[in-house]
């Protein structure tokens, strides 16, 4: 269980995905102008990284490596998860219409998201067993979700400031998450401090 | 009105007038992570440019079979399988570099650049147009990467292509030239870390802006996702939004 609140901890504030690893970079810039898109695109993450984890381990664990396959982790595992996407974006359309309108418009750029790639392919280098992994892409979506809606506040407050030219749009926005990512460093040590 | 512009154009737009990562900003990921060192940077440029290349030339060859509603996956699976040779090439003849690139090197499936020239160029363009445009956005994404990595290595590491004799070996070179150690005798460590990358992406990119708005070009032209393949999808999101608040106001008036 303390091992499993470690990866946790981790996967949110030292390793966190956007700001330590940079994955969904994006995203990271594209959704995150105003608040409520942040939230919503970082609930998708959540959900699709999650369910690809939950898909992609069976099929790793079964499939690829009793057969000698893992050459082909990386292609089958991109195919899993955009045919997976565009079947919960189908299933949620029929049977969870509130939550298709709340998420349904996010799941289409995730398909392309190094982000939920990315965490599946690190839960196989880590070798981390099927709970580890779950809880390693949950942390990691939870991670990403904190970063978007801190950096969405930065950004808000960034709008009405007066820019030089040449660093307006996303020059300034890069420097901003810069001094964000500033404010993550300060986690280093933090984790194994709580559990270790 | 690209199939006008001759060949030489294909191959020079990517390498400056739209870097893929300074101009269109594509592939933001790996140029973040990867630019920590030149060696890595040169063997990421290299790698990408290569499943590029072959993937464009693919794509176009194929361009008149493919469904155009299923052009997306069909564009994956192409670019999965040759990001999965070179995968197998880098693992099998430069170890060293597989394990400095990790995980960002299959990654390369979802870069944004391959997946977007496809789209954009080779799913319309003729083979020998769509391989310059291939090998142009390559360099330009290797150059683009270089550039980041030699101010990031040297500032943050004071070292400068430190370990290319690993890259060097490949073409037959073995005089035993590892890269210059020690230019600096205190190194900001800062910038080798995550907040260094945005930072000097961010500085290189206004760069990249105030030149090419010095050549009468304005940078907003080019400026933010309307090159990404998923746009299209983001900006479903601004209008969404839009609706929504539209229909907040309403019952209001």
């Amino acid at each position: 269980m303390k091992a499993l609140a470690m990866i946790f901890m981790t996967a949110v504030l030292t390793e966190n995905f956007i700001l330590c690893k940079f994955l969904g970079i994006c995203p990271f810039l594209g959704v995150s102008k105003k608040l409520n898109t942040a939230v919503g695109m970082s609930l998708a993450v959540i959900f699709v990284m999650a369910i690809a984890t939950a898909v992609t381990y069976p099929i790793n664990q079964g499939l690829l490596v009793k057969y000698n396959l893992e050459y082909l982790q990386t292609i089958v595992f991109i195919l899993v998860i955009a045919a997976l996407v565009q079947f919960v974006e189908i299933v949620l359309k029929k049977f969870i219409p509130s939550l298709y309108q709340a998420l349904g418009i996010y799941l289409p750029l995730i398909t392309t998201n190094c982000a939920v790639l990315g965490v599946v392919l690190l839960n196989v280098d880590n070798g981390y067993g099927f709970a580890q992994s779950m809880v390693n892409s949950v942390g990691g979506g939870a991670g990403f979700m904190v970063a978007m809606v801190m950096f969405a506040g930065v950004r808000e407050k960034l709008e009405g400031c007066d820019i030089p030219k040449a660093l307006k749009g996303l020059p300034i926005t890069l420097i901003a998450a810069s001094l964000v990512s500033v404010s993550f460093q300060g986690f280093t040590g933090v984790v194994e401090g709580i559990f270790g | 009105m690209a199939e006008k512009k001759s060949l030489g154009k294909e191959f020079s737009k990517g390498i400056i007038a739209e870097n893929p990562v300074l101009r269109l900003v594509l592939g933001t990921c790996p140029t973040l992570a990867v630019s920590v060192a030149v060696t890595n940077a040169i063997g990421m440029g290299i790698a990408a440019t290569l499943v590029l290349v072959c993937s464009n030339v693919v794509i176009s060859a194929l361009r008149k079979v493919i469904p155009s509603k299923v052009r997306i996956p069909a564009y994956i699976v192409v670019i999965a399988s040759f990001v999965t040779m070179v995968q197998l090439l880098v693992k099998a003849f430069v170890p060293a570099l597989d394990d400095a690139l990790g995980v960002y090197l299959p990654l390369i499936v979802v870069n944004c650049i391959i997946l977007g020239r496809a789209e954009a160029f080779a799913g319309k363009n003729p083979i020998a147009a769509s391989f310059l445009d291939g090998l142009g956005m390559g360099i330009g994404f290797t150059f683009a990467l270089i550039v980041m990595a030699s101010i990031r290595e040297i500032l943050g590491a004071g070292t400068f292509l430190d370990g290319i004799s690993s890259l060097t070996v490949l073409f037959g070179y073995t005089g035993g030239f590892d890269g210059f150690k020690n230019i600096l005798s205190q190194p900001m460590g800062i910038l080798t870390l995550a907040p260094g990358g945005f930072f000097v992406f961010g500085v290189v990119m206004a760069l990249a802006n105030k030149l090419a708005g010095k050549k009468g070009k304005s940078a907003a032209e080019l400026k933010g996702c309307a090159n990404c393949p998923m746009a299209h999808s983001c900006s479903l999101i601004d209008k969404d939004e839009a609706c929504k608040e539209n229909k907040k106001e309403e019952p209001a008036v």
